[in-house]
């Protein structure tokens, strides 16, 4: 089975972030990136399918010259190849602009199944895995905390999470998109060996006219949503602090959770 | 110092592995005074990260060492000095000289299973009587038939308790205490091997350190690392290695460390202002993180020279001796920023003052240091010019 992966690469979760001087987005100078924490699972539970169907992990990423070491570690974990979709072109783009672009990359591919984390940890967005679905006109899952091939490989059994810690089950047909959530598997470490074979695994570099796109369609100029402002909210408004030995102090929040928030 | 992409893969790759299976378990294995060396080795072994500089044949990767300094720096990421330590006996202190010198009988049977986290090692140099002298060991392992027979002990072995064999520095003839030595394997589960119970000690907690007494200990002669008489210069090849992965351990250690007492010190606030924003206090970091910067250096150019195949005891020893002495700085100007709250047993700035006052003592103590750094300079009195 081929399995094409959708990582992406987001500011360490750790890292303090400055908002940049445009306002637009944050300082990246001096800021470490990580692969996005839900991709991760994705790509592990890709590698797991891929193992146990002789098959192979395609890794597929969107953005900036940096992207090229959260592919490296991708392949150093396993992923046979990478595409990198680099161009400057398919930057700056919303879910819209950048769902299309991966769709069109991973329509090249001739895969079987598209993994993806469910959500990105620095915009959050929560879209462009359903945008890919729609574009590729698969079925899709969100939120899915299990997955497993049925007999076959035709078909997948999924497990989603509701709300009020229900789960939902159900079988979707082969070829889907299927976003999963971190906390699935345990993913693996780079082992010494992958990392040394990572360097002679091919990264493909496509033009947006590779992909039989036009520049309008993708990145900034092919998003229908535009950034007026990051800030960071105001800070001090709505907290209140607690007074008292550290006696009065439980028995004063006790009182704040039970009555006011009523989440006790 | 270059870094290539597999530099950093393995740098990020061996600091999730901390992130994940030793961080989270650090103040559990303190309290226990242990860590399970034999799960956790095997998760690095599974990795290929317990065997970088070794030879293919026996499952390493035969890298230069330039990648093991690597690892031993991101290793710096745990929250204890104890589980690196650990690790690092295995990877490149009581190893290199049986990678270097052993028969491939002896690889086969004790260096390739230590590769692959299934035996952990032990290195033992130090006895109650001697430690920083090494050329005053008392142990001794006399031929028999076709086997030595070990008689002494050693003290503060690290891993002591859980490990599986020791590279074990022993007198081997009547010869001048620099010609009559040699490095044998023992399996500590050989009759007449006694483990004293876990040593308790300053720091380093999560450690188990054991005093280790040989009665009567039968080896094979085999298990010989290399050519008899030449244990003291193994020894001293070895500690090369031993002395630049502590510096290069420190150094990430220390950062931290740093960085945690500048989260510390912005939140925390006195006389109506943060901690940080005392001069004393950001100045005062500021210059250490100017000295991390500067050992730093030293441990890359050491790196360097070793990897193209120089001797550098003299860098490992300066290195070794200024890893010391600044992590001894760092955490005391640290811990005085904590303030109460650092002089607080379970707090993360305590531990590391415990544990950092080890670089000034293990693997060869400070004034050892100055010694071989005087006997360079010709200064050492009856060595000199």
């Amino acid at each position: 089975m081929r399995i094409a992966v959708c990582i992406k690469q987001v500011p360490d979760t750790e890292a303090r972030l400055r908002v940049r001087k445009d306002g637009l987005w944050v300082e990246e100078e001096d800021l470490p990136f990580v692969i996005n924490e839900s991709d991760n699972y994705a790509l592990e539970e890709a590698l797991t399918i891929a193992e146990k169907t002789a098959g192979e992990v395609v890794v597929v990423s969107l953005g900036p010259e940096r992207v090229k070491d959260a592919l490296r570690k991708a392949l150093a974990l396993g992923a046979s190849r990478a595409v990198h979709l680099a161009e400057e072109a398919f930057q700056g783009g919303d879910a819209l602009a950048t769902g299309r672009a991966l769709a069109a990359a991973i329509a090249g591919q001739e895969v079987d199944l598209v993994l993806t984390g469910s959500q990105s940890d620095d915009v959050g967005y929560g879209a462009t895995g359903s945008v890919i679905a729609g574009h590729l006109g698969w079925p899709h899952a969100w939120l899915v905390m299990g997955l497993e091939i049925e007999e076959g490989g035709t078909s997948a059994r999924v497990t989603r999470e509701m709300e009020s810690g229900m789960n939902e089950i159900f079988r979707l047909q082969l070829p889907a998109v299927i976003e999963v959530q971190a906390g699935i598997n345990h993913p693996r470490y780079a082992s010494l060996k992958g990392i040394m074979a990572a360097k002679r695994k091919p990264i493909e570099r496509p033009s947006p006219a590779d992909l039989g796109l036009e520049a309008s369609q993708i990145g900034a100029a092919g998003s229908r949503l535009e950034v007026l402002e990051v800030a960071f909210p105001d800070s001090g408004e709505g907290a209140e602090m607690l007074e008292g030995d550290a006696a009065t102090m439980a028995r004063t929040l006790v009182e704040k959770l039970q009555r006011e928030a009523r989440v006790l | 110092m270059r870094f290539t992409d597999e530099h950093r893969l393995l740098r990020d790759a061996v600091r999730d592995l901390v992130e994940r299976e030793i961080n989270p378990h650090v103040d559990e294995w303190e309290a226990a005074r242990s860590f399970p060396a034999h799960a956790l080795f095997k998760i690095f072994g599974r990795a290929g990260y317990l065997g970088i500089t070794k030879p293919h044949a026996y499952g390493g990767m035969e890298l230069d060492w330039s990648y093991a300094m690597v690892m031993a720096e991101a290793l710096g990421h745990a929250r204890c000095g104890a589980v690196p330590m650990a690790i690092g006996v295995q990877t490149d202190m009581c190893t290199p000289a049986l990678a270097r010198f052993g028969s491939d009988e002896l690889k086969r049977e004790f260096l390739a299973p230590s590769i692959a986290g299934d035996l952990v090692g032990s290195i033992g140099v130090s006895e109650s009587v001697a430690g920083s002298d090494v050329a005053a060991i008392k142990t001794t392992a006399v031929k028999d038939g076709g086997d030595y027979v070990v008689r002494g002990e050693k003290m503060w072995i690290t891993n002591g308790i859980q490990a599986d064999w020791m590279c074990c520095l022993v007198n081997t003839s009547d010869d001048p205490p620099h010609r009559n030595k040699s490095l044998i394997v023992v399996p500590l589960d050989a009759p007449g091997v006694e483990r004293s119970t876990k040593l308790e000690k300053l720091g380093m907690w999560a450690s188990d350190t054991a005093q280790i007494f040989f009665d009567g200990v039968r080896v094979p002669q085999r298990y010989r690392i290399g050519d008899e008489g030449m244990g003291f210069t193994y020894q001293m090849m070895q500690f090369q290695e031993e002395r630049l992965w502590g510096a290069a351990n420190v150094l990430t250690a220390l950062e931290d460390l740093i960085q945690d007492t500048i989260d510390y010190a912005r939140q925390r606030r006195a006389f109506g202002r943060a901690i940080l924003d005392n001069q004393v206090v950001h100045f005062r970091l500021a210059e250490l993180q100017t000295e991390i910067e500067a050992l730093r250096s030293l441990v890359y150019r050491a790196t360097e020279l070793l990897v193209a195949g120089d001797d550098v005891t003299l860098l490992a020893s300066m290195a070794k001796l200024k890893a010391g002495r600044l992590a001894r700085q760092v955490s005391d100007a640290c811990l005085q920023y904590w303030g109460g709250q650092g002089y607080m047993w379970e707090s993360p700035v305590a531990r590391a003052y415990r544990d950092c006052r080890l670089m000034s003592i293990g693997g060869g103590a400070d004034e050892v240091m100055l010694s071989i750094i005087c006997k360079h300079q010709g200064t050492l009195p009856g060595t000199g010019g």
